[in-house]
Parts: C-alpha cells; sequence; structure tokens
C-alpha cells in the first residue's frame, strides 16, 4: 500500500461522489430531450441538494434514532461502494478491503437499512414501500451476485480490481457467458435502481411507487443524503457494468500520465452509459409491480446460465 | 504450567461434572428461588467461561484421551478431548455463558417448584452436551446422547398444562429416538465383525467396503439430521423450539443443533475417514433445500419464536452446505479447498450459536414484558425497550449476512469454496458446485427480507395491539442487568467474529487439520490478521476491519461535514397523513402482508388455506393458514400406514384363549418344519 495508490484511492471516492449527481442529471437532460422537453440541465440536482441541504428537517413524532442515521448509514455504504469499483485506475489499495460479495453486501446492507427506517414511523407507505424494495431485493442481490461470479470465473479471482486488469487484457471477443451476464446486469441495474421498468423515479403514484415510498418521511438534510446516495448508487452500479463488459481505457497501477485519458475514456462511456439508459426509459413502460419478480427471475436464471456457459464452453 | 502435561480432558470431564452437581444442588436447595436464580445460573455461568476458555486453549494441542471408571463392567466410558471436540465445547461455552447468565435474570419470578427442575434439567442438559462432544466410544456417545435428548424433552414440557406444548414435545422424542436408533444403527456398521470394543478407535480402524461405508453415512445423515432439522425431519423443531422458555429455545437452537453437526463431521470425516464425493453432492443437496424450505416457510410465520426456529432449519442448511462442499472437494482429490469449506461450516455454527441465541433472548425479553409472541400484535417496541432493540438487530444484521458482521463472513468463506469449482475435474459436478452458490446467495437474501419484517413488525412502527395484562416476569420494561449482560455478551461476539475473521480462520484451520487432516495453504494464513484470504490475496480478500474503519471514517466526516456547513435544525411534526385523517395503527403492513409477496411466487411449496372476504359479507373476515407441507406430504401418510398395518394386525388379537393356543400350536408346527 503505497502513497501513490491512497492518493489515487481518495481521488476517485471524491471524483465519484461529486460527480455522481451529474450522472443523474444527464440522464433525466436526455430523456427530456428525447421526450421533446427542454430539460432542467445537468447541473440541476446540485442545485436540488443544496436547497434541500438548507432546510429545516421535519421528523415524524414517533421517529426513533434508526431513523435518523439511516441517511448517514446509507451514504456512507454508497461512498465506500464508489471506493472499490475502478472507475479510472485499477490500482486501489482499499479495493483489497472488500471483493466483489462483501460490494453485494454493501448494497445490501443500505438496503435493509432504508427499508428499516421506512417502517420506522409506521405509516402504510414506509411498509409497502420496504416490502417492495425487499421484494426487489432478495432476487436482484442473487442475480447480481451471479454475474459477478461468472466474471469471477473468468478471471480466477473475485477482486474487481483483479477482474477489471483480466478483462482488459482479454481479447474483443463476445464471450456467450459474460453475453449472457450482461444482459442479466442491466436488468438488475434497472431494478435495483429504481428506474422503469421495475419503477418510476418521477412518479408519486402510491400503488406503483417502490424507492419514493420508502423515503416518503424524510425532508432536507435526510432526503438530501438519501437522494444523493441513489444518485453515488445509480454511478457505481454503471461504472461496475463499464468495468465488468467495457473495462477498455482504465488507467493500470499508479499511472499518472494515463489519469487524463482514464477520465476522459470513463466520462465518454459513462455519458454513453446514461443515454442509453434515458433511451431504454423512453422506450418502455412501466411493469406492474407484480410482474418484478417474474423480471427479475429472469435476470437470476439467465445469470445462472450464463455462469454455466462458461463452464460449458471453457473445457 | 507446562503445557503438555495439563490434563486438559480430566478437565473438561470435571466442568460436565460441575453442571451436574450444580443441578442436583439446586433440587435440594428446595426453599430459596432467588438463591437459585441468583446464585447457581451465574455460578454455572462461570462453569461455561472456564469451558470456552480450556476449550481455546487446547484447540490446537494433540488429542487428550481419559478411560473413566464408569459405565458398564467390561465398557468403560471413553473420553477424548482433540481439535473437533474442543471446537465445539468452545461454542458450548461461549453461548451457554451468555444464555446462562440470561437466565439467571429470566427464571427469577418463577414460582420455586418450577425453578428448582428447570435448573436440575437445565443443568443436566449442558453437561450431556459436555459429554456428548467429549465421548470417545459408541456406548457414552449414546448414554450422553439420550441423556441430552430426555433433558431437553423435560425442558421443552416446562409448560406442560397447553396440549400444544405436550403434543411438540412428543414429537420431538419421537423424532429424537427415530435418530438415535439411526445412530445405534451407523455405530453397528461401523463396527467391524470380531472387535469387541465399542470405542472410537476401534471404529476408526475398521476397514469398510464402500458399500458398508455408504450405508453408515446414510445412517448418520438420517440419525444426525433428524436431531439438526434437516428437511424432511424438521419438524419438530418449529414447534420444539418456541414451546421451550426462550433461554432453553436458545440453547437448543445456538447449541445443542450443533452437537447433531459436530456426530456428522465426527462420523463422516473421522471415523469413516473418507468421505466420496457422492455424499457430499447428497448432504449439499439436502443442505441446499434445507435452507430455502426453512427461510421460505420462516416468512410466512407470525410467531416471533417459530419464525426464528425456521431460520435455524435454514442456518442448519447452510452448515449442512458447507459441509457438503468439503466433503466433494475432499472426495475429489482437492484437501485445499476442502478445508476451507469445513472451515466455512464451523465459522458458520459458531456464528449461527451466536446470532440465533441473542435473537432468542431477544425474544424471551418481548415475551416476559409485553407477553406477545405474535408479531401482528407488536410495533413500536424500540420506544418501549430501546436495548433489546439495539441486540436485536445486531442479530438480525449478522444472520442477515451483511458486512462486517459475522453471518457475512461464514457465508463469505462458503461462496469462496463454491468459487473453487474451477479446479474440479468431474463436468457435473464443475456446473452444479455454482448452482449450490446461487441458492446460498439465494437463501441469504431472503434472510435478509425476513428479518427486515421480524425487527420491522416487532421493533419499529406504531404499537399495534394492547399490551396484554397477563404479562408474566418481574415488571420491569426493559431487558434487565443479567439479561443485558447475557445478550451483550453475544452481541460483541457477533462483531468479534465478523471483525477479526483471519484469527478465527488460523484456529478453524487447526481443528481442519486435526479432524481432516488438511488446512489451508500456507499464503492464506500469512496474510496477517487484517485480511481474510482463502488462498492468495491476488485471488480473493476480505478486510473487515478495513471495512469498519472505512465506513466508520465516512459516516463520521459526513455528519461532521453536513452539521459544520449547513444546519441541524430539527422540527417534529405528525407523520404524513396523504390527505386521510382518519388513520389507525392496524393499517400498517402486517406480518402476513410481509410474506404475501413470497407466497404468491412460491405458492406450490406451502399449503395454503386463504379465505378473502367478498363484499357483500356483513361480517367480513379475513382466514389465512399456512403450513407445511412436509406434514401433510410426509408424515401423515406414513402415520396412516402405520395405523392401517396396525390394525390388520391388531385382528389377530382377539381375546379368546382358544385361538390363541392355535396360534401357538401353529407357531410351533411352523417352527418344527423350517428349524431342525
Amino acid at each position: 500500500m503505497d502513497a501513490a495508490g491512497i492518493a489515487f484511492q481518495i481521488l476517485q471516492s471524491v471524483f465519484v461522489v461529486l460527480a455522481a449527481p451529474a450522472l443523474l442529471g444527464w440522464v433525466n437532460q436526455c430523456r427530456a430531450w428525447l421526450q421533446n422537453r427542454k430539460g432542467p440541465g445537468i447541473l440541476r440536482p446540485y442545485f436540488l441538494l443544496w436547497r434541500l441541504f438548507h432546510k429545516e428537517a421535519v421528523v415524524a413524532h414517533n421517529a426513533s434514532a434508526l431513523f435518523r442515521a439511516t441517511p448517514y448509514v446509507l451514504f456512507g455504504c454508497m461512498w465506500l461502494a464508489a471506493g472499490i469499483v475502478p472507475v479510472l485506475a485499477t490500482d486501489l489499495p482499499f479495493a483489497f478491503a472488500a471483493d466483489i460479495i462483501a460490494l453485494v453486501g454493501i448494497f445490501a446492507l443500505a438496503r435493509v437499512f432504508i427499508s428499516l427506517a421506512a417502517m420506522d414511523i409506521g405509516t402504510a407507505f414506509g411498509g409497502i414501500g420496504a416490502r417492495r424494495e425487499m421484494l426487489i431485493g432478495f432476487l436482484a442481490e442473487p442475480a447480481m451476485l451471479m454475474t459477478l461470479f461468472t466474471a469471477a470465473f473468468l478471471s480466477g479471482s473475485t477482486a474487481l480490481t483483479t477482474i477489471v486488469e483480466t478483462l482488459a487484457h482479454r481479447e474483443f471477443a463476445i464471450h456467450p457467458g459474460l453475453a449472457c451476464a450482461a444482459v442479466a446486469f442491466l436488468m438488475v441495474l434497472l431494478a435495483e435502481n429504481a428506474r422503469i421498468p421495475v419503477d418510476n423515479p418521477t412518479t408519486h403514484l402510491e400503488l406503483t411507487m417502490i424507492h419514493e415510498a420508502l423515503i416518503l418521511e424524510y425532508s432536507a438534510r435526510h432526503l438530501a443524503l438519501v437522494e444523493w446516495a441513489a444518485a453515488i448508487k445509480l454511478f457505481a452500479y454503471m461504472t461496475i457494468g463499464i468495468a465488468l463488459f467495457v473495462p477498455w481505457g482504465i488507467a493500470e497501477g499508479s499511472d499518472w500520465l494515463g489519469l487524463p485519458l482514464a477520465v476522459a475514456a470513463a466520462a465518454a462511456k459513462l455519458a454513453l452509459a446514461g443515454a442509453g439508459l434515458a433511451v431504454l426509459e423512453t422506450v418502455s413502460a412501466k411493469f406492474r409491480v407484480f410482474r418484478a419478480p417474474e423480471f427479475l427471475s429472469t435476470a437470476f436464471l439467465l445469470a445462472v446460465l450464463g455462469m454455466l456457459v462458461h463452464f460449458l464452453t471453457d473445457v | 504450567m507446562n503445557l503438555a502435561s495439563f490434563p486438559s480432558a480430566e478437565a473438561a470431564v470435571g466442568i460436565g461434572l460441575a453442571w451436574l452437581a450444580l443441578g442436583a444442588f439446586s433440587l435440594l436447595e428446595s426453599e430459596r428461588a432467588r438463591f437459585v436464580a441468583r446464585g447457581v445460573f451465574p455460578l454455572s455461568a462461570l462453569v461455561s467461561f472456564a469451558l470456552a476458555a480450556l476449550a481455546l486453549r487446547t484447540l490446537g494441542d494433540p488429542a487428550d484421551t481419559l478411560t473413566l471408571p464408569l459405565g458398564l463392567p467390561d465398557l468403560p466410558f471413553h473420553v477424548r478431548l482433540d481439535g473437533l471436540s474442543a471446537f465445539f465445547l468452545c461454542l458450548l461455552g461461549v453461548c451457554s455463558f451468555g444464555i446462562t447468565l440470561y437466565a439467571s435474570d429470566y427464571f427469577r419470578s418463577e414460582s420455586v417448584q418450577k425453578l428448582r427442575l428447570l435448573s436440575l434439567q437445565y443443568h443436566w442438559f449442558l453437561a450431556s452436551m459436555t459429554f456428548v462432544l467429549l465421548a470417545d466410544d459408541a456406548y457414552m456417545f449414546m448414554v450422553a446422547w439420550e441423556a441430552m435428548a430426555l433433558s431437553s424433552y423435560f425442558l421443552v414440557v416446562t409448560e406442560h398444562r397447553q396440549g400444544t406444548i405436550r403434543r411438540a414435545a412428543f414429537i420431538y422424542l419421537l423424532i429424537a429416538h427415530i435418530g438415535a436408533l439411526s445412530i445405534l444403527l451407523c455405530f453397528g456398521v461401523l463396527h467391524e465383525a470380531g472387535v469387541e470394543a465399542y470405542s472410537f478407535d476401534a471404529l476408526r480402524q475398521a476397514q469398510l467396503t464402500p458399500f458398508w461405508a455408504s450405508v453408515a453415512f446414510l445412517l448418520a445423515l438420517v440419525g444426525f439430521g433428524a436431531k439438526a432439522g434437516m428437511m424432511p425431519l424438521h419438524v419438530w423443531l418449529p414447534d420444539a423450539h418456541p414451546a421451550a422458555p426462550s433461554p432453553v429455545s436458545a440453547l437448543m437452537s445456538g447449541v445443542m443443533l450443533k452437537t447433531a453437526i459436530y456426530g456428522l463431521v465426527r462420523v463422516v470425516f473421522d471415523l469413516i475417514g473418507s468421505p466420496m464425493w457422492q455424499w457430499g453432492l447428497l448432504v449439499a443437496g439436502m443442505g441446499a433445500t434445507t435452507a430455502l424450505f426453512g427461510i421460505l416457510y420462516a416468512l410466512q410465520q407470525n410467531d416471533l419464536k417459530r419464525l426464528l426456529a425456521y431460520s435455524s432449519v435454514e442456518n442448519i442448511g447452510i452448515i449442512l452446505v458447507g459441509l457438503g462442499l468439503a466433503m466433494i472437494f475432499f472426495g475429489s482429490g482437492h484437501p485445499e479447498a476442502g478445508a476451507l469449506g469445513l472451515i466455512g461450516a464451523f465459522y458458520h455454527c459458531l456464528n449461527h450459536g451466536a446470532y440465533k441465541s441473542l435473537l432468542f433472548l431477544g425474544a424471551g425479553t418481548v415475551l416476559r414484558s409485553t407477553g406477545m409472541r405474535n408479531l401482528n400484535e407488536m410495533g413500536g417496541l424500540i420506544h418501549r425497550m430501546p436495548q433489546v432493540a439495539g441486540y436485536f438487530l445486531v442479530g438480525s444484521l449478522a444472520i442477515s449476512a451483511l458486512p462486517p458482521l459475522n453471518g457475512f463472513v461464514s457465508e463469505w468463506l462458503m461462496l469462496q469454496t463454491a468459487l473453487q469449482a474451477g479446479q474440479l475435474d468431474n463436468g457435473v459436478l464443475r456446473s452444479l458446485v455454482p448452482l449450490l452458490a446461487a441458492m446460498l446467495a439465494l437463501a441469504a437474501a431472503l434472510t435478509a427480507r425476513c428479518f427486515v419484517k421480524a425487527f420491522g413488525i416487532a421493533f419499529l412502527g406504531q404499537p399495534r395491539g394492547v399490551v396484554s395484562e397477563h404479562a408474566h416476569g418481574h415488571g420491569e420494561e426493559d431487558a434487565s442487568l443479567f439479561e443485558r449482560l447475557g445478550m451483550a455478551w453475544l452481541a460483541v461476539w457477533c462483531l468479534v467474529l465478523g471483525v477479526f475473521p483471519s484469527t478465527v480462520v488460523g484456529l478453524l484451520n487447526q481443528v481442519s487439520l486435526s479432524v481432516a487432516g488438511a488446512g489451508l495453504p500456507p499464503s492464506a494464513l500469512e496474510a496477517g490478521v487484517l485480511w481474510l484470504v482463502p488462498s492468495t490475496q491476488a485471488r480473493a480478500s476480505y478486510g473487515p476491519i478495513v471495512f469498519l474503519l472505512v465506513i466508520a471514517v465516512v459516516v463520521l466526516i459526513t455528519y461532521v461535514t453536513v452539521r459544520v456547513c449547513f444546519h441541524g435544525r430539527l422540527r417534529r411534526a405528525p407523520p404524513w397523513d396523504c390527505g386521510f385523517p382518519e388513520q389507525t395503527a392496524r393499517m400498517q403492513d402486517s406480518s402476513e402482508g410481509f410474506g404475501q409477496s413470497i407466497r404468491v411466487i412460491f405458492a406450490p411449496i406451502f399449503r395454503i388455506a386463504q379465505r378473502v372476504p367478498n363484499p357483500e359479507d356483513a361480517q367480513p373476515k379475513f382466514e389465512l393458514r399456512v403450513e407445511d407441507k412436509h406434514w401433510h406430504g410426509f408424515y401423515l401418510p406414513i402415520a396412516r400406514a402405520v395405523e392401517y398395518l396396525s390394525a390388520r394386525i391388531g385382528k389377530l388379537q382377539q381375546g379368546r384363549i382358544s385361538t390363541y393356543l392355535l396360534y401357538s400350536f401353529v407357531t410351533l408346527i411352523a417352527l418344527l418344519v423350517f428349524v431342525r
């Protein structure tokens, strides 16, 4: 663990936390363009966060300490996740502390906390939100793990940095196992980040919402942290996808010269992925909640299939 | 003191005898209930602590044997303390220390008569578990095993005035005896003809053909599986564990189930010696099914203790998956991966002992303080009993396999074992082992859902019902001092086992070396206290200390930054009522509601009887009953077949002396014809 590595680590973590709202803004902007609207601009999420931080927090009378602590835990979890996923460089000394299984564990930790916080007040919405979130979670989490395992089998390691290094040196060829995993991963990404077709991030229609139902009782700084954490989560998921399926261009080792190139490559890939997400959200409609398990069990089975295909083709 | 000459086996036997003495003593000390609760139980906790310390110290030592001058004339009791015994004794000591401390407060308000008996059974239960783990011959093992079954049976029927509890205890006793019979037969198969002694040494030396070894293995699997709660032999567990007083439930779930795991490991890895991979596949398959079914049933429970009991079934399934993986890898010649699986299974035993005991104790305090065990009556308990809520939350997070607590470590180790599947030569195995990983991941995610339900419905939200009048106990709302101490001890273990896994794995590696003769590669053990590494750090590593440190620092930075840069103003207000002010606490999500989507997705595995009222009903009532299919699909047909057969055979019995004479005459003729 050298100084350069730690510098890279801190730089990347801060970069991700600061850049995450911009990605969300970019997705919203693209969607607005596609829907023939002018759009609020990429920087809109930052203004929103700024405004929320300045407001006075309103908390229900019977809220417990758990309710108030959760936004911080959530934000901490997401920050941690952002620190593990190689976005700019693969020389991340902290990445040894948590491999892909631990990464899924961090997301699960965040999910359990937000669900518990939603149940804390005891309103009907909170309970329903928690129930739906855990429904998404119990299917998405193993699907995500299986997707990552496919990559782990390919590279013989569960450390994300090693996986990315191995995959980046691979020749460009569509591996059938990895292709299945990529589709499964995309489905998990949509479900985990409350995007269409599983959830609609722009609605407050009570019968369908998941994410919004969970955070209905939050306001001001608590809401800001929760929303920011959600933005980092989307960012982390996209970078995981990029790291697994299109890792080329990442800076290897403590390569300061490669850094500008890596930033440019990451920005370009993320912009493309964000635009893709906006297209996907525009052309598809939201499912009924009852269809979500079907959607996610498809993802789970696809991911398992991808893992098995790897064994069949790799003999 | 010279380590080599330390009489560790004698000391362990002494600890067992001390428990026997404590039990007998509390029966004699008939007048002073307070003395039993306040004197005997804390003393017994000290004995537990001594046991844990002794076992931890002898973990890496060579086996220490002892022959006791007890038992039948030609069949003395053999005692042996080796790595495997020491590990499980350590588990027993650690868990029972917390549970016994808790029990000294929990049982305080019981009547003298009841407390005397309870204390006797409780301590004899502890002693019999100790002797099960120490036994080195089939005879002593079976005696201790039966003593364990009987003492726990009497503990289960503590509230014997309720019919359901008597029935639960009866089924427990029945299945315990079917299991014991199977274990006895297993020892019989292992026993080589001609050799007189039933000592484990003689059994170890017996040369078995693969066929007879497999028969012995299957008998052991049925016998120990019945005790551990493996599907479909689990039906006694969700009835018996909740029926017992909470500290006893904790002891049964946290420790007694592990003695069955101990037995299975002892027979397969030690007595038979060389597991075959086919056995591993069977064990892992049974384990994965048990884990999935267990957690799915747990999700449908409304009774908190029953939910915990079903979750114990799930955890036993996970342990069996770990053991099965170990057997697969050992059986196909990959001892390093096998050792990893074995260590994962042992680790999970320890973890489950810590967090399930903790959760049962938490449920116990809720029951004592409010008289409630139905989740649909609870709610908002975090305000009434913040201490219990805190400990229950730690237990819930740990059991949900969330980092950085302990449940995650064993989950991680088992997934890492499954990821070694690439080494296997057999193509079928290579694709089946990752499937086990998928089942494990699914079970873990479902566990998280289950415990969000348990904690969220019981402790969060608003109170759903009125606190019942007949709440017993000693008047304290939250956990009392000793209850807190007991739970704190177990909660600390949940954290310690989660944060210092490499130290624990180092110790478990010695256990694996002593029982299976193989351990982890040296590169795994040299990584230092910070990193948990299964083979090399480039392959995989997990550093919970760094993890915990970073998450704490990040949360702190966020908190301070938000406070410094902005403000900390907070206003309390009523929650948003969605424009509908007539809301009551009963409009919160219920326990059935939380299980609804699972019920729909996995409908075929449940036996559901549901009655939904229609709009015209004058008195609309929603009814739902979800039952275990095994009971109707497996046990009742067997019971009917037995009844049918006995009815047929009963026809022979007519009560007329002339008919019986005829039977004797026919039998005599038959004997004369066939036997010369």
